[in-house]
């Protein structure tokens, strides 16, 4: 197999690692739980229960009477926990205001990331959410997960934690909600030493990179989108744990244009899978989807009827480029116009497959509002391969990082800093010549910044010479 | 090797440097794949949507692997969890995954333990009576809404994010099921500009708004911050230093000049902002961040800001619902909604969803001309005649 760790990695067994017995875990009944009251009065989260969505208060009243039945030596964190997290929620409905205080740093030893403090501000009414930490673990690539693992994540989290966690978290951690400080250590020396597992990353470091399913179970996929986050994740540990940026700085990976991952919005550098050769054909499969044989788009608009496929409409004309054309009954496509948008490939994935000499794009930039507006991610690298063991990315990152951590300013992300210098000179210090691909279109003032060395003769000029041919 | 038991596990307070393991990085993503996936990495030919929730992927050896795709609240507990793993152990060798948007996915791999999945998680509920596994979010519909923290555990959230959600999905549930618009719509929800979901790219945005500027805590600013820091996190100015009456150090603030991103309160916990009516949620609409046909765009806001009414959020949902309605209607196969609005013009879009247009969607900040109309070009709604008839020009 390709695709095998480099370090050997370690089989978890459930029957192994697990705290709690079967009847621990089950021990109590739906009629138990139906009748089941927390401490605190919620009247708003119980309002919360209704409707068919998923109800998360449903889920954390699960833990607590679990937990209320739970012996006292089974948990080291408050039984109640659970129960005052919810009437704290109560209190913040009711007041209009969050109670979790700000700030508070903490972490394990030779860490600065992947533990973000969090102190209740109510800690004589909800004690035991008084420290109520985060932890964010490092989720798998594309979040593929096995009930071994899992469950002793499960336990050490009810043993050592609230029980309460998201999966995942925005960047793609898997988080686990609130600990105290003393179970911190604990808590990461289970992780490593029994699951074999890492924390994230959070505060002015690498975050935890994540990348869409690719190649595990998507036709579109350009490059190894796991290996590689796999890779750059192992190969930037040090910059993942210990903050020495001038900000966050995000990693994330798509497969094709389509973005699954948002990478081209909320990530410093993205990159995406294209290709830059031909879109394969099948004329034959083309035949079966304009003969209704096949649905189009993979079937995703099969809640309405929309009509017959009409692939002039629905394909061909709605090409941005215009560089599709039907000859002669068969799909021609120029290919040389193609900007690789994915349309046609979607709607007709059985016909239609990206080429097959393959890379990536390297987009820069991308982050949320804060601090000067929201930035989508520019383009910077056209096309770059992707081979393992990936060393023209790697240089190209630490070219990057590089500039960013001399020039960048506290709390300055990567696009802040490309805005502050200006996109011209952020390429000649990474040493990349301008292209028009970078651009929408050329600018429409002439504000030029010439450099002297630009014009010929420089830019000192003598007076009296000038004053030679013209008079005062 | 057993989990520990004891208080401090094998962590010895005394030597924290002993047996520690550090860098290892997550685990490798090789061995949880089922060996369906293993079989046919990189080589899978196509997809279906067989109904929705339901996809079935196509390899180029023949072989094939079914998903069923459920919501997931995001927050959820390890009781939750341990179910999710019993369901995986029972239909799928103990194998799942996640999604980028909270969705749980179990895959197997033939038709017959599929259907017997199907019923197990459509039968699987709260005793409250939601689901806990519904089926769905594949295509043309509305795939789970992405959000951040909110109340549950954040210190800067202007309103909730898990029961703003619960309140939208349970409203959109029928589009989460079905997929009848005319192209994805993606929903996403952050409880601050601080925007930790980066929600600004999304079909439909939620946006938790603080509309107080910070007040100050003079007795503890010069002790609890570093003031320099606090005034240049400013993007506009709008703090300066200052003395308190005995002579301290702190801060005053240009209040008119303040647009309430939160930034100085991210940098100095004496300047906070949540205010019980200062708060609210902003819808923003259109976004998109695939390069499918036309390029990413950002969202725009569409209703400045609704109260927060907790815990249904009934203003929120009933603008959601105007919007995805009206779309639903009006845009073609394949458009998206940011494509739709432009194509039929803004001032379209807000006669045909009956949103307000009020001059806070008027940009005024940073770059604002580049979204002023500077053409002829313009279709004609009640909005264009009510300019008209004010200023004079007609009737």
């Amino acid at each position: 197999m390709p695709f095998e760790p480099k370090e050997p990695q370690k089989e978890i067994k459930y029957e192994e690692t697990r705290i709690y017995s079967e009847a621990e875990l089950k021990n109590y009944t739906d009629e138990e739980l139906k009748n089941f009251k927390v401490k605190h009065e919620i009247p708003d989260l119980e309002e919360l229960e209704k409707g068919p969505w998923p109800s998360f208060v449903s889920d954390a009243k699960q833990e607590a009477l679990h937990r209320r039945k739970l012996a006292d030596d089974r948990m080291l964190i408050d039984r109640d926990v659970v129960e005052d997290m919810l009437g704290q929620l109560q209190v913040s409905f009711d007041e209009g205001e969050t109670h979790w205080k700000h700030g508070g740093i903490v972490g394990v030893f030779g860490y600065g990331g992947g533990v973000i403090g969090r102190y209740s501000d109510l800690p004589e009414k909800y004690p035991s959410i008084a420290h109520f930490h985060t932890i964010r673990v490092n989720q798998p690539a594309s979040k593929f997960y096995n009930s071994d693992f899992l469950r002793t994540v499960c336990d050490l989290w009810e043993y050592r934690g609230s029980g309460l966690m998201n999966l995942h978290g925005s960047t793609g951690d898997m988080v686990l909600l609130g600990t105290t400080t003393e179970q911190l250590e604990p808590i990461f020396f289970e992780l490593t030493h029994v699951l074999g597992q890492d924390i994230g990353g959070s505060g002015s470091n690498l975050r935890t990179p994540s990348c869409c399913i690719g190649k595990a179970r998507c036709e579109f996929a350009c490059y190894d989108t796991q290996a590689l986050c796999y890779e750059l994740t192992q190969y930037y540990q040090d910059e993942l744990h210990r903050p020495a940026f001038p900000y966050k700085f995000k990693f994330k990976f798509d497969g094709c244009p389509n973005g699954c991952v948002a990478s081209i919005a909320r990530s410093d550098m993205s990159f995406i899978g294209t290709w830059r050769d031909d879109i394969r054909i099948d004329q034959d499969a083309v035949k079966a989807y304009i003969a209704g044989d096949v649905l189009p788009n993979g079937g995703a608009h099969r809640g309405r009827d929309w009509g017959k496929f009409d692939i002039q409409k629905e394909v061909i004309g709605l090409c941005p480029t215009k560089c599709m054309s039907m000859v002669d009954g068969e799909l021609v496509i120029d290919n040389k116009e193609c900007t690789r948008c994915m349309h046609c490939i979607n709607v007709m994935p059985k016909a239609l497959r990206p080429g097959k000499d393959t890379g990536i794009s390297i987009l820069l930039g991308a982050k949320a509002p804060i601090l000067e507006g929201a930035q989508m991610a520019t383009l910077i690298v056209p096309f770059m391969k992707a081979e393992p063991p990936y060393d023209n990315i790697k240089e190209f990152i630490e070219k990057v990082w590089e500039f960013w951590m001399e020039e960048g300013k506290n709390r300055e992300r990567l696009g802040e800093l490309m805005q502050r210098f200006g996109l011209p000179k952020f390429l000649e210090i990474i040493g990349l010549p301008p292209a028009p691909q970078m651009v929408k279109t050329p600018r429409e003032n002439p504000y030029i910044f010439w450099k002297e060395e630009d014009v010929p003769g420089g830019w000192t000029r003598d007076i009296k010479e000038y004053r030679a041919r013209h008079k005062r | 090797m057993a989990l520990s038991l004891d208080r401090l596990g094998l962590y010895d307070p005394k030597d924290p440097l002993k047996d520690r393991l550090t860098d290892l990085g997550p685990r490798h993503f090789w061995q949880y794949f089922p060996p369906v996936i293993q079989n046919n990495y990189g080589k899978w030919a196509y997809h279906e949507v067989l109904e929705p929730g339901i996809l079935v992927h196509v390899s180029e050896t023949g072989d094939k692997v079914y998903t069923v795709r459920c919501g997931g609240a995001r927050f959820m507990t390890v009781q939750h969890v341990r179910e999710i793993c019993d369901i995986a152990d029972k239909y799928c060798a103990g194998s799942v995954r996640f999604t980028t948007r909270n969705n749980i996915e179990f895959l197997v791999d033939s038709v017959e333990k599929l259907e017997a999945l199907k019923k197990d998680l459509e039968s699987r509920k709260f005793v409250s009576g939601s689901y806990k596994f519904p089926i769905g979010g594949t295509g043309a519909g509305v795939t789970n809404i992405v959000h951040t923290q909110g109340y549950v555990h954040c210190h800067t959230p202007a309103t909730d994010a898990s029961s703003m959600v619960k309140a939208v999905a349970d409203e959109l549930f029928e589009y989460f099921q079905g997929m009848t618009l005319p192209a994805k719509v993606r929903v996403s929800m952050a409880c601050c500009l601080n925007m930790c979901g980066a929600v600004h790219c999304s079909d439909i945005a939620l946006l938790g708004y603080h509309r107080k500027p910070p007040i100050v805590d003079h007795e503890v600013i010069d002790r609890v911050c570093e003031i320099p820091l606090a005034i240049a996190a400013c993007p506009v100015g709008a703090i300066s230093p200052d003395k308190t009456p005995e002579g301290g150090k702190t801060v005053k603030i240009k209040q008119e000049r303040c647009m309430f991103c939160g930034n100085c309160y991210t940098m100095c916990q004496a300047l906070p902002l949540s205010d019980k009516e200062g708060d609210g949620v902003t819808i923003l609409a259109g976004g998109k961040i695939s390069n499918r046909i036309s390029q990413p765009k950002f969202s725009k806001v569409v209703v400045p800001w609704l109260p927060n009414t907790f815990p249904r959020f009934p203003e929120v949902v009933e603008n959601v619902k105007k919007i995805i309605e009206a779309y639903a209607v009006d845009a073609n196969k394949y458009e998206r909604l940011g494509d739709w609005a432009e194509r039929i013009g803004w001032e379209k879009f807000f006669e045909k969803t009956g949103l307000e247009f009020t001059d806070h969607l008027i940009d005024d900040y940073r770059l604002a001309y580049d979204t002023w109309r500077t053409s002829t070009q313009f279709k004609f709604t009640d909005a264009a005649w009510n300019v008209s008839k004010v200023a004079g020009g007609i009737e």
